[in-house]
């Protein structure tokens, strides 16, 4: 019962980071920059849901689609103001522009709030309860997120494989400059990219704010780090990769804490991540591919 | 022969310079115990940026787990002066936590580097992040509230590891594996196409940068006398990396300026009025630097005569002729490698 136990709890912690993963692999396979404000921007996302329950008193759901309006407006702004200048230069350049506006957001932040964690409303109701199958806990909140990352899963399938700008998005990961030619905008896709991107995050941010109540400014750090590598783990870029890794790195953190290695948790992650990388150097879906003189 | 010997002379003396008026200020009083800590973390900066340089901006291997070799050498270097308390003990220690950093960065570099760019960079940065979390649950190293060892490291021995460390990653740029790692950061199949083994330089720049960064860690710990694991998450390897990219990739002197610009900085933002906004200043200073800047101060020039008297106007070159970047324009590599 222990492994269902597990299997659960993976489940649930693996729905939050595929959000946060996806929009790391989706902004990576566009333009290839490691954003690493990402995490801030579902540390932001948990703050809006925090407000909009506590002084707006939104129920839940109305609170996560405010935070998602607001990360999706923030990620636009972050791109058209820090990244698109960078376009053309070193990636490193870029990356390091990333850590600044992780910073930025970080500390803004705790300007106006303090570095002092807040806690999220209780939960009441539905969402307080919880059942028992054969010794297994199921809470509520955990079915709930876990229903409502798959159904933002869901949409952001559709978006991708059936709309035009989802067409778009495909065709200028593929090649920008062939897009570019054959009439896309360019500029928005990024754009709308991102602003999916974020939405996403803000999303992971309300839920993971929901099941582990306690918020602070530096909170999207390890989030962020560990979607990232849920992100290479599957092979960045890859949508599909982004999900596989996600749930792997939730179902190895959860049986890492399992069987009493939590202390440890982060280290088998990473050591697990890096014995993947030896072996399938460009993750468990990525393809190698040949480099040409 | 004189001509080979006055560039050696000049940075000889400005050097000696440097530490005698720093070390005449510091007698006298001038500086402050404030303005010694942040000479000192200047100086700690200096050798993690230059041998950060080496691996990402010389050799083109983008490294994000600077901040494991630097805890490496941190923790080595504590655990041998807590043992032999002596000046001797740290110097020992330094050595030895270099060599165990060197040690591990075979250990890791040898698989992983044949891994491309963000591959890389998120491997490295895992490898930091194992080190970090062992230290915490070792008792050995003190767990989370990790080690106490004294201060033995003075102004005379940080200056000697600071400048002993840029001087021979200087030179270590300019010979013939050094040379070897610009051809692979260049174009790594036609390194490879004109026999540069490739693996042996990449692996042999990682190895001699996880040495010094290990000797920076080692300096860390004898001067700041306290060391938990916190302070080596994957932040400080960020922070290097921000005064490499900010340096300039590919310039030690733009790192040491980069390095030293930076505790400027830090000292200027210290007032108290500032501290609640001083991240936020750090943060837009580095985007807008970044925006306007991407190449960094130096880009990948180095800071010489030759680089001022090519600024200044009436000279006699023509004016598209740059300095040799690396080489600082002294030495020809073919000198260098005879």
């Amino acid at each position: 019962m222990e492994v269902f136990q597990q299997l659960i709890n993976g489940l649930s912690l693996g729905s939050i980071y595929a959000l946060i993963a996806l929009g790391y692999t989706m902004v990576y396979g566009i333009i290839q920059l490691i954003n690493f404000a990402h995490g801030d921007v579902l540390m932001v996302g948990a703050y809006v849901g925090w407000f909009s329950m506590t002084a707006l008193h939104m129920n839940m759901f109305a609170a996560l689609a405010t935070a998602m309006a607001a990360c999706a407006v923030l990620g636009v702004v972050i791109e058209r103001v820090a990244y698109k200048p960078l376009r053309n230069s070193t990636r490193i350049a870029a990356l390091i522009t990333a850590i600044g506006v992780s910073l930025f957001l970080e500390y803004v932040m705790m300007y106006f709030v303090g570095a002092n964690p807040k806690a999220y409303p209780d939960l009441t109701g539905f969402m307080a309860g919880s059942f028992t199958i054969h010794g297994v806990i199921i809470k509520n909140i955990q079915l709930v997120i876990i229903g409502i990352s798959v159904l933002l899963m869901i949409i952001l399938q559709l978006i991708v494989q059936r709309t035009r700008v989802g067409k778009a998005m495909r065709a200028v990961s593929q090649d920008a400059d062939a897009a570019r030619l054959m009439g896309i905008n360019v500029d928005n896709t990024i754009s709308v990219t991102f602003a999916i991107g974020s939405a996403l995050a803000g999303a992971a941010g309300v839920m993971w704010g929901l099941y582990y109540v306690s918020i602070n400014p530096l909170m999207g750090l390890m989030p962020g780090l560990k979607a990232f590598v849920a992100a290479v783990f599957g092979g960045i870029g890859l949508i599909p990769g982004a999900l596989l890794g996600a749930y792997a790195v939730g179902f190895i953190e959860t049986i890492a804490k399992g069987v009493g290695l939590s202390t440890y948790s982060d280290a088998v992650v990473f050591l697990v991540l890096i014995l993947i990388l030896i072996i399938k150097p460009a993750g468990l879906l990525g393809k190698n591919t040949k480099e040409k003189v | 022969m004189l001509r080979q010997l006055r560039p050696v002379l000049l940075n000889g003396i400005a050097l000696v310079a440097t530490f005698a008026i720093v070390y005449l200020l510091m007698r006298v009083g001038i500086i402050d115990s404030f303005y010694q800590d942040t000479i000192a973390l200047v100086c700690i900066n200096i050798v993690l940026a230059v041998s950060l340089n080496l691996i990402v901006g010389f050799t083109g291997q983008f490294s994000l787990g600077h901040a494991g070799f630097m805890a490496l050498g941190a923790y080595t270097t504590a655990l041998v002066t807590l043992h032999f308390p002596t000046i001797w003990g740290m110097l020992g220690g330094i050595v030895l936590g270099a060599l165990v950093a060197a040690a591990i960065g075979l250990l890791i570099g040898l698989p992983t580097l044949r891994l491309r760019g963000d591959y890389l960079a998120i491997a490295t940065l895992g490898m930091a992040e194992i080190i970090r979390v062992l230290m915490q649950n070792f008792t050995f190293t003190g767990g989370a509230s990790g080690l106490f060892p004294s201060r033995y490291l003075n102004w005379t021995w940080m200056f000697i590891l600071t400048a002993g460390s840029v001087v021979l990653i200087a030179n270590y740029i300019r010979s013939r594996a050094g040379r070897e790692s610009i051809a692979v950061r260049e174009n790594e199949i036609a390194a490879e196409s004109i026999g540069v083994n490739t693996t042996k330089a990449k692996t042999l720049a990682f190895v001699v940068g996880a040495f010094f960064g290990g000797v920076a860690g080692g300096m860390y710990g004898s001067y700041f006398y306290w060391i938990v694991p916190k302070t080596f998450s994957f932040m400080m390897s960020f922070n290097i990396l921000v005064i490499v990219v900010l340096g300039g990739l590919g310039s030690i002197s733009g790192s040491v300026i980069a390095a030293i610009l930076l505790g400027v900085v830090n000292v200027l933002l210290a007032d108290p009025n500032l501290v609640p906004i001083r991240m936020i200043l750090y943060s837009l200073i580095l985007i807008i630097l970044m925006v306007f800047r991407p190449q960094g101060l130096m880009g990948d020039k180095e800071l010489s005569i030759r680089l001022f008297r090519s600024i200044l106007p009436k000279r006699r070159r023509p004016p598209d002729e740059e300095p040799v970047p690396a080489g600082e324009g002294r030495l020809e590599p073919a000198e260098v490698t005879s």
